[in-house]
């Protein structure tokens, strides 16, 4: 090493490094695994940005019930329970699941993908039961400005679990014709993520929707 | 000199890191997965009875639901979500810290926006008797 070398030359010094980059800028370019996931979390963020705006109208109108009926009345926190054990068992299947693709096993891969996957449509079939239940109340979304919040946030929750169930299936269906490519690893890391963060707004609606609510 | 490389920013991608094999392997995976589910179920059930044991004095539920939901999602960043101190992870954590800003903000804003509005006004019965 001469003296005229720059010790910190732009994008790192190769001798420095101690393994693939991570993304901190002093190693380079991070591996497209990391900037991919990245850029999802990105995203997701900005779907969690969008449910606390959900989240917040919800809170403001809590007690908007227009004489109709109050959270305390119409909620059952039994099949609350029963959605929240389905979709926190659906995201630990859906952990071995991408076990299972490190490992390029496709027998772990599909099973605990098929797991994740009746898991998650348990959980959306007991949220339409309780909406059609709702509804035939009488206690639908144009009751009152408390039931609307609640069938907006709530709702929109449900359709993010449906639109994950589908890509769930595209996953299954992908590995199943294109083998564990570098590419199809990604998209079920990105898979995962989604997954994974639907679970945690779950947590916030079943604390701020169905708990708080009922102790209204 | 002959360490330095010419083009100091790589072309090609080094080998991905698999996320299990970093510590412990797959085995040390499926051990967090299994951690982190314990510790949701727990935290889960806590929140739902909770409120019938009693233990907690009655109006310090909602504070005690709102921690223990909190911890729960804490949990699950950690465990499901694999959000770490590392260094392949400071930028998944300072996107992390600034979106829990923007909920914060729009979530406590709100609620204290509306409810200093609701605080400020008139009444509708007093409303009406102006009207009169």
């Amino acid at each position: 090493m001469s003296a005229a070398a720059d010790p910190r030359p732009l994008g790192g010094n190769r001798a420095d490094r101690r393994g693939p980059s991570t993304g901190a800028g002093r190693d380079g370019p991070a591996s497209t695994r990391i900037v991919v996931g990245f850029g999802f979390w990105i995203f997701l963020l900005s779907d969690i940005v969008m449910f606390s705006a959900f989240f917040a109208a919800y809170a403001v109108l809590a007690g908007a019930t227009a004489g109709g009926p109050s959270g305390l009345q119409l909620f059952d926190l039994k099949s609350v329970a029963w959605e929240t054990g389905c979709l926190l068992l659906s995201s630990f299947a859906c952990g071995v699941a991408s076990v299972g693709a490190t490992l390029k096993s496709f027998r772990i891969f599909q099973i605990a993908m098929a797991a994740t996957f009746v898991l998650g449509a348990l959980f959306l079939g007991l949220e339409i039961k309780e909406f059609v239940g709702l509804v035939a109340r009488g206690a639908g979304p144009q009751r009152s400005a408390f039931l609307s919040a609640f069938f907006a946030l709530v709702g929109c929750h449900g359709l993010h679990v449906t639109i994950g169930l589908l890509w769930l299936l595209t996953m299954m269906a992908q590995v199943q014709s294109k083998g564990f490519r570098e590419d199809i690893q990604r998209r079920i890391l990105c898979f995962n993520l989604f997954w994974h963060a639907l679970d945690i707004i779950w947590v916030g609606v079943f604390t701020i929707v169905y708990l708080l609510g009922a102790g209204l | 000199m002959s360490d330095a490389p010419a083009n100091p920013i790589q072309d090609e991608d080094p080998p991905p890191v698999e996320d299990a094999a970093e510590d412990g392997g797959v085995r040390g995976a499926l051990i967090r997965y299994g951690i982190g589910l314990v510790l949701a179920t727990g935290l889960s059930a806590g929140s739902f009875l909770l409120p019938s044991t009693g233990l907690v004095y009655a109006p310090a539920l909602p504070v005690a639901l709102v921690v223990m939901a909190i911890a729960q999602m804490g949990v699950h960043l950690v465990f499901f979500l694999h959000i770490t101190t590392g260094p392949d992870n400071t930028n998944n954590v300072l996107a992390l810290a600034f979106g829990v800003l923007i909920v914060f903000l729009i979530m406590a804003g709100s609620l204290w926006i509306m409810a200093n509005l609701n605080h400020n006004m008139m009444s509708m019965t007093q409303i009406m008797s102006m009207q009169r």
